[in-house]
């Protein structure tokens, strides 16, 4: 499912004089089954942007097409549109609130009115996906651990089966062990379902590590679009707006200052070291 | 500080940019004046008397003088007149009620009647007189929280209401609740906010069933709201007794109240207000106003 | 002279569900001894549920141990009467910036603590301006909290706590919430402290980008320390780490990497500047 913005602009408390702009003309298309990174500081405006793709929020000027159709056409279905487009938020595991992990993923899919054997077929599917075990299903969701939380929280998304996930910073707050394995979950994902996975993230190395086209947002406008090595070329443009390049890309820089014929469009350790050993080894 | 309130309606939230919005009754209003600076004891007893003072008055010539004493105090507080009239917006249903009400149902010399309802000359008396009451309490107490920090404004009823302790009112722990609650609000209310959109990401519908079904739809709102505010209290808690914070004993005051000239000033004002105001009971005017 | 000395520390607590029926005992924290020097900049490193943080809050004596004694320059936290002098004396900033701020107004919550202590007003007032400036946040002094952003009310959090004068100072994951800015921000105010007002710090994360500049860092594991030493000693054991759910800088496992496949690079390398250092000193420049 494409996703298409047009000119899209987005202005809080428009019309006065504390008007923001949060988005500024932005167009992208977004095409079946890509693994994107958004980046950009607190208040670029990337939360704001991932909010229009679902239609929680609405462009102030500008237009956006699921499929070829405008999403804020009168006849739009909303509620499928949430199905397909699926959000999850900074934090998600602030959201449950059922009494057991189970239910609490059978809350996406019973809303979109499906029969209950399908909702339960759904909640089984998404729980397994997130390599939840059986043996946590009818647990409070309150005992789990801040991982496990996190996980069912995706699941519950998942369980909609939508085709685009959008996940908000979906490793804030965990351990390193706890970031991997969220990453490595979503990769595996993306590879069983083909969906298109929007990943929000501040850092610059798991996005170099997941995803293959990277948006660089600032001041409510997309400042580079483009594969991560190429983004990370313009590392010295990126320090001016408060980002950074992975440390390995630095590394390789210094290297090649320092007289090593490294390249220097490496972003991750896994590049970096074949390209440091095909060097000492030639 | 900004408060906000959640619009309930409406079925395009999508359309709404903000499910919530601003409103200003009780918004501070940065400025530099006499009132700003004035204790906030002050403000709270004169903002009483003020009201109270309003129900004092009988007729037109009354209401001239608190209009007249407001428009100063709101010049000299140099707070733009718009806010007051913000604050007013909340009230605007409730003040067309009583208008209405006082029109048609205060009995008297009819004026005109329209099918059974007639509008009387007392009733509309009574409703001029109701509405300019109604606005005046307004728009005098949103003057007091304009130009009062709520913190402010609880240090000043924690000391007006000290006294209370002899009768083992907890003042001081009153007042820090109060002062907690400002700042965790509007907190709370993004923090709704937020999950209300998570839950409408999932397909939640907050709108369409009856009654019920509607109350129930707020649950996966509610229960994550309240464990959150739980969560929150907790970590407050922790982080208050880590810095020494023992209740009111031994404590002392970063800002302490103390009146100076203007507070003198701003008294006397006052009495000379309602010393006006209860002599204008007593003007018999030409007309029936 | 110790700051913080921990000998034999442990806490216990009880699980119950939801009836109320005991469950079973967590031993939180497990045998722990420690012993902080005065000036120290110290950093604790552990999983989610390694238990850091109840040991970090058995530092100003907000729990108890169960089993061992906790001293805090010298006093025993589980003496009531030195309970005030303890909180005073170490100071703890928490992780959710918007949990731990109490005033309105920037000022008046770093003004909260020393009020507390029962400071006269004219000195509060001094200790709120040199706070704020220690940290960069003086310009804010009258701003609301909710408009800054994360960084800021976390060095306004740090500055609530320098203005109870302690000398010491744990932080608990205070950057765990935060945008990469913000955390620089956190850690610039943090390692000022320690450098300048000379403040002993210990410092709470899972960032490994944090750790570098400590002088000794503790892994925490099940409640027990699982390693010490220096950043340069712990980080030499990467899968040591990796078994423990941490990980190391990026530098730092490039290096481990290049080493794995041959390349005789000493182990713990920490920054960028001697990795590049130590490929000189092995190739030559210009290979």
């Amino acid at each position: 499912m494409a996703i298409i913005l047009d000119h899209v602009s987005h202005a809080y408390e428009k019309g006065t004089a504390m008007q923001v702009m949060a988005l500024d003309d932005i167009s992208f298309i977004i095409p079946d089954g890509q693994f994107i990174g958004l980046i950009g500081h607190t208040g670029s405006g990337k939360s704001t942007l991932v909010q229009h793709l679902n239609g929680l929020l609405a462009p102030t000027s500008g237009n956006i097409y699921c499929d070829g159709k405008d999403i804020h056409d009168e006849d739009y279905p909303k509620k499928e549109l949430r199905s397909r487009v699926g959000l999850v938020f900074q934090y998600p595991e602030h959201q449950l609130f059922e009494v057991d992990v189970f239910k609490d993923v059978c809350f996406g899919p019973k809303n979109l009115g499906l029969p209950p054997k399908e909702v339960e077929l759904r909640a089984y599917e998404a729980l397994k996906l997130v390599g939840i075990e059986d043996e946590y299903f009818y647990q409070s969701p309150f005992d789990l651990s801040g991982g496990q939380k996190r996980r069912v929280a995706i699941a519950g998304v998942l369980a909609m089966k939508p085709q685009v996930l959008i996940l908000d910073e979906p490793t804030a707050g965990l351990d390193p062990k706890g970031r991997d394995e969220i990453l490595q979950q979503i990769a595996s994902l993306k590879k069983k379902t083909g969906m298109t996975v929007i990943l929000v993230s501040h850092s610059m190395e798991d996005v170099a590590e997941y995803v293959e086209r990277l948006i660089v947002m600032n001041h409510g406008r997309v400042l580079f679009d483009d594969t991560p090595g190429a983004v990370f070329a313009h590392y010295e443009e990126l320090e001016k707006i408060g980002l950074a390049a992975p440390q390995v890309t630095y590394i390789m820089h210094e290297l090649n200052k320092a007289g090593f014929a490294v390249r220097t469009d490496v972003t991750t350790i896994d590049e970096a070291r074949d390209e440091i050993l095909r060097l000492v080894r030639a | 500080m900004r408060y906000y309130v959640l619009c309930g309606r409406d079925d395009s939230f999508c359309r709404d940019e903000n499910m919530i919005r601003e409103i200003t009754l009780g918004q501070y209003y940065q400025a530099d004046s006499v009132i700003h600076r004035m204790d906030p004891r002050t403000k709270i007893v004169g903002t009483l008397v003020f009201i109270v003072s309003l129900f004092l008055v009988k007729n037109m010539v009354g209401y001239a003088v608190a209009a007249v004493f407001l428009a100063s105090v709101i010049l000299i507080s140099k707070v733009p007149f718009k806010y007051m009239v913000k604050g007013m917006k909340a009230i605007v249903l409730l003040l067309l009620i009583t208008i209405l009400f006082n029109m048609f149902l205060t009995p008297g010399e009819t004026l005109v009647s329209v099918w059974k309802l007639r509008i009387t000359k007392e009733g509309v008396r009574q409703a001029v007189f109701m509405a300019l009451r109604l606005s005046f309490l307004i728009i005098g107490s949103s003057l007091m929280t304009l130009t009062t920090t709520p913190n402010n404004l609880t240090d000043g009823l924690e000391k007006l209401l000290k006294p209370l302790r002899l009768f083992r009112v907890p003042v001081h722990e009153i007042a820090m609740i109060m002062s907690i609650a400002l700042r965790f609000i509007p907190i709370l209310l993004d923090e709704t906010d937020k999950i209300m959109k998570a839950q409408l990401a999932r397909g939640a519908d907050f709108e369409s069933g009856n009654l019920i079904k509607k109350a129930k739809s707020m649950v996966p709102i509610l229960v994550p709201l309240f464990i959150s505010a739980f969560r929150r209290a907790n970590d407050l808690a922790m982080a208050m007794e880590a810095r020494c914070y023992r209740g009111g004993e031994h404590r002392t005051k970063m800002k302490p109240l103390s009146y100076r000239r203007q507070d003198l000033a701003a008294y006397l004002t006052l009495a000379v207000f309602v010393t006006v105001i209860v002599f204008t009971r007593r003007v018999v005017l030409p007309f029936s106003f | 002279m110790s700051m913080i000395k921990a000998d034999r520390v442990a806490f216990e607590y009880i699980r119950r569900d939801e009836e109320g029926n005991v469950e079973g005992i967590t031993r939180a924290v497990d045998d722990v001894n420690l012993d902080i020097a005065k000036g120290e900049f110290i950093a604790i490193l552990g999983h989610n549920g390694s238990g850091k943080s109840t040991l970090a809050k058995h530092m100003n004596a907000i729990l108890y141990p169960t089993e061992g004694t906790v001293w805090v320059d010298g006093k025993d936290t589980a003496d009531e009467k030195a309970l005030w002098d303890i909180r005073q004396n170490a100071g703890m900033v928490f992780q959710n910036p918007d949990n731990q701020i109490i005033g309105q107004i920037v000022e008046e919550d770093v003004g909260f603590g020393p009020e507390n202590m029962g400071v006269p007003t004219k000195e509060i007032w001094e200790r709120v301006e040199e706070s704020l400036k220690a940290v960069g946040m003086y310009e804010y002094r009258k701003s609301s909290p909710n408009k800054l952003s994360g960084g800021q009310k976390q060095r306004v959090s740090i500055a609530g706590v320098i203005a109870m004068h302690p000398q010491c100072i744990i932080l608990d994951e205070p950057t765990a919430m935060l945008d990469p800015s913000g955390r620089k921000e956190v850690l610039r105010a943090v390692r000022a402290l320690n450098d300048v007002e000379k403040i002993t710090v210990i410092l709470i994360t899972h960032y490994m980008e944090e750790v570098i500049h400590a002088d000794r860092v503790f892994v925490m594991d099940k409640g027990r320390i699982e390693m010490q030493g220096t950043p340069k000693e712990i980080f030499s054991e990467v899968e040591r780490l990796k078994s423990l759910r941490l990980d190391v800088p990026q530098v730092t496992l490039l290096a481990h990497e290049l080493q794995k496949k041959g390349l005789p690079l000493p182990k713990g390398i920490l920054t960028k500047e001697e990795l590049i250092q130590e490929m000189t000193r092995l190739y030559g420049s210009g290979k």
